[in-house]
């Protein structure tokens, strides 16, 4: 992580009923630094997609598995990060594509990422097969004071 | 929160009304309520009310989607309405845009469906 001026750290069970807790945790942990209700959302949303993955994906939903999410924020960026032991993505560039899914049978839409790259400012994924996943979200503060609408 | 689901049926059209957070979690209780209703045979159409929806993510997505692909597959349309400039964003973003019928509430989706 970076060298926060703040930052939290959460451990929990990969069951679902802990992706409305994680992303309102988050929520709560940043709600002191001046976002807008869409920054707020944008990245509630970011993290209830990337623990959503850790859960289906990175541990096919083992409720006996563990996500991890670290927050930090300085005076010009949140970093959140979304960690996972589990099975890892094989190909990123293919996982990252809008629609692509490796779960169509339990309908899931494919847009995990790319809704992540669109709320976000930046992302970053650290996976290896067996390896587990990081997905690191960054949101820029600066430009708020910047442009002062 | 969670998400409460409530569904009613007028004449052939299933209207089906959220309320909270809808994301993985709650997508599959969505699924399953919603399959119940269609695969009973009467419901030809759907309406998807999402005034009071305040969270939704790709899952949302997902099951929408699913249902679509139900409905439309039994000769039916799926009209969604009264949605925040939230969700209408993740409706953009996703393309779902391109083949749903989107209305400003109940009234003119019903209308659109020709039960007025």
């Amino acid at each position: 992580m970076m060298n926060n001026k703040n930052f939290m750290q959460l451990q929990f069970s990969a069951r679902s009923e802990n992706e409305s807790f994680a992303r309102v945790a988050v929520a709560s942990f940043v709600s002191k630094l001046d976002l807008t209700l869409d920054e707020l959302e944008e990245i509630k949303t970011a993290v209830s997609e990337a623990v959503t993955n850790s859960i289906i994906h990175g541990y096919d939903e083992d409720p006996e598995q563990i996500v991890i999410v670290t927050a930090g924020y300085t005076d010009e960026s949140i970093e959140i990060m979304i960690e996972d032991h589990g099975k890892g993505i094989v190909d990123i560039e293919e996982a990252r594509q809008p629609l692509f899914t490796t779960k169509p049978e339990l309908e899931r839409s494919g847009m995990g990422f790319t809704i992540m790259e669109n709320f976000m400012d930046s992302i970053e994924i650290l996976t290896g097969v067996n390896k587990g996943t990081k997905v690191i979200l960054h949101k820029n503060l600066v430009k708020n004071k910047a442009i002062c609408n | 929160m969670s998400l409460h689901i409530d569904q009613q049926v007028v004449a052939d059209v299933l209207i089906v009304r959220l309320r909270g957070e809808l994301d993985h979690h709650s997508a599959d209780e969505l699924r399953q309520q919603m399959e119940e209703k269609i695969l009973k045979g009467s419901v030809r159409n759907i309406i998807l009310s999402l005034e009071h929806l305040h969270f939704m993510d790709s899952s949302g997505l997902g099951v929408i989607l699913g249902r679509y692909k139900q409905i439309t597959g039994r000769g039916g349309e799926m009209v969604v309405c009264s949605i925040n400039p939230f969700i209408h964003r993740l409706f953009e973003l996703s393309g779902l845009f391109k083949i749903l019928k989107i209305r400003e509430n109940e009234d003119e989706a019903l209308q659109l469906l020709g039960v007025a």
